[in-house]
């Protein structure tokens, strides 16, 4: 079964179809790619996806079980994680916080005991610093867990994103534009890192990506969406030399 | 909080032990010179005003300086604490202690019934609709002439410097400890950024309701204190400017710093208190320091951040730096 089932998606913001018609399947453990051109509707579809947009049509499954129309949160407590394409981190938090805070929904203790200080209240609190700081320690911000967010670099601020949404304990990740401003050298260490955190954490993956060395490089399958259709699905080399790629990308030929 | 294992009972470090010792300290001396006369009635009542502003004002900043709330109705859930514990006291012949828990959980429950509704709004929105709350409020205790209506209220006068310091205390661990806690965090990660919190699995229309809800709680204990202490309540003592007397101490103080509220409610009561002799120009002296503060501290004085004794605990990982 698959993980992901969408069917017959679609998204009109008052007459604008951002997304129309689409279907997509993931399975679990696949690494999939979502790209197309600027405003072909990736982030809309990940929007979709994670409840923040209600779809106009079509319906979402998850684990076989229909999500469209839920909340953010409860998209993520079923097991949907994601990154934002313009980063949206705790930044006047610690960064140590910012993991923390992904943590929440497994927290072992209620508000009562964090209020009266019971004894599973500092049971707790250790168990999620512990946790928070192993995964600071996967993405090498362990050394940097008490400075605040919005002080980091680039690159590291990106990497917090993905920490944060794996606090979360996810069966499904989704990455927008994860490697977005990283240098070529930065984007190669981030592709060993998402192929090592799919094994390490059991992920399904779906990531959108403009940089095509990443998406070629690490996606097993890749959609490609051109205004919010699918016009293309395939393993790399086939999207490669799909000439309705190449168009969207590059233009129709002359003549 | 690593270090916590082995320890039976964490709560019981340095820190924790110092600062008791100050708070009995500040207690115990208030409370001689009291008794021996030396302040006389208007500097104790300065000093239990302070108490009950410290209340009103770390309750407001858990909605505003830390859930990120511009919630301006904080004078109306004080009313409502106020009123109701009133009621108890002088209506039913309850228990003061009764009446105060009453008039709290009067209030909590009038926060969760405002806050469903009006927490969808956002900034200055809510602003707009919890002030107007705040006044329906007091225009429904002005024409409620069960409860004294626009004469006011007589209440017998209960409450002490005891009461009054030991209450704030209590008031300031339980949102220090809520704010320290994951609950609190996730109150806080509204603040910072709504969606990523909700992408995060955050309820966040949950924790707004119920830091609004605690919020109001200690704003009703703070108009308990403040009823059955005063002799007397009338409706126009909770209109809007209470609400914004109390907004003022926590920006002054830095919105998201506990100590920062408790040093701005200290700073505006001292100051309305020794100004008191030049009633005409108490208002503008107050509101010429509010704006240099405002120029050199646009922030607060305080900021975000705590005054706090973590000096006395070498710094351990990932331990909270809380006040207590």
């Amino acid at each position: 079964m698959a993980l992901l089932k969408v069917e017959n998606l679609s998204k009109s913001f008052s007459g604008l179809k951002a997304v129309s018609n689409l279907d997509l399947e993931i399975m679990e453990g696949e690494l999939v790619g979502l790209i197309g051109p600027n405003g072909a509707g990736k982030t809309t579809v990940f929007n979709l996806l994670t409840g923040v947009y209600v779809p106009t049509e079509g319906t979402i499954s998850f684990k076989g079980k229909r999500i469209d129309g839920s909340p953010l949160y409860k998209v993520s407590h079923l097991g949907i994680a994601r990154t934002f394409q313009n980063i949206r981190l705790f930044g006047d938090l610690p960064v140590i916080d910012n993991v923390k805070i992904a943590y929440h929904q497994h927290v072992s203790y209620n508000t009562l005991s964090g209020i009266l200080r019971l004894p599973n209240y500092y049971r707790g609190e250790a168990e999620i610093y512990q946790k928070a700081y192993d995964l600071l320690k996967i993405f090498d911000l362990h050394e940097k867990e008490d400075e605040l967010a919005k002080n980091l670099p680039y690159g590291q601020q990106r990497r917090l994103e993905i920490a944060r949404a794996l606090a979360t304990k996810p069966s499904l990740l989704l990455l927008d534009e994860p490697a977005a401003g990283m240098n070529p050298q930065e984007t190669q260490n981030l592709m060993e890192l998402i192929r090592w955190i799919r094994e390490e954490f059991a992920l399904t993956i779906l990531l959108i990506e403009h940089d095509m060395s990443l998406v070629m490089g690490v996606c097993e399958r890749i959609y490609v969406l051109d205004y919010g259709m699918v016009i293309a699905h395939g393993n790399p080399d086939e999207i490669k030399s799909n000439p309705r790629v190449i168009e969207a990308y590059l233009g129709e030929e002359a003549g | 909080m690593s270090n916590m294992g082995k320890n039976k009972l964490p709560i019981v470090n340095r820190k924790n032990i110092i600062v008791l010792f100050l708070l009995l300290v500040v207690y115990g001396v208030v409370q001689i010179l009291q008794s021996n006369g030396i302040l006389d009635r208007f500097y104790t009542m300065t000093l239990i005003l302070a108490c009950i502003y410290i209340i009103l004002a770390v309750s407001q900043n858990l909605i505003t300086g830390f859930t990120g709330q511009l919630a301006i109705g904080h004078a109306g859930f004080m009313a409502i604490g106020a009123y109701m514990s009133a009621f108890i006291v002088v209506k039913m012949n309850g228990p003061v202690v009764g009446g105060l828990i009453f008039g709290a959980l009067v209030a909590a429950f009038a926060g969760v019934l405002i806050g469903i509704p009006t927490l969808r709004l956002r900034g200055d929105y809510l602003a707009i609709a919890t002030l107007g709350l705040g006044e329906i409020v007091r225009i429904i205790f002005l024409n409620w002439d069960y409860l004294g209506g626009a004469t006011g209220f007589q209440v017998p006068k209960s409450m002490n410097w005891t009461w009054a310091f030991w209450l704030m205390v209590l008031s300031v661990v339980v949102i220090n400890n809520f704010i320290n806690s994951s609950h609190g965090r996730a109150c806080i990660s509204i603040r910072e950024n709504e969606i990523a919190a909700e992408a995060m699995g955050i309820n966040t229309t949950k924790y707004k309701v119920i830091a609004f809800a605690l919020g109001a709680m200690f704003a009703g204990l703070a108009g308990g204190i403040y009823a059955n202490y005063m002799f007397f309540i009338q409706p126009g003592t909770f209109s809007f400017l209470k609400s914004f007397e109390i907004l003022v101490m926590v920006v002054l103080g830095g919105l998201g710093s506990i100590t920062g509220s408790i040093l701005g409610a200290v700073i505006m009561t001292v100051a309305s208190a020794l100004l008191a002799d030049i009633p005409e120009l108490r208002m503008v002296i107050i509101a010429v320091l509010l704006i240099i503060i405002m120029i050199f501290r646009p922030n607060g004085i305080l900021g975000t951040k705590e005054f706090n004794l973590s000096f006395l605990n070498p710094k351990k990982k990932g331990e909270e730096n809380g006040i207590t």
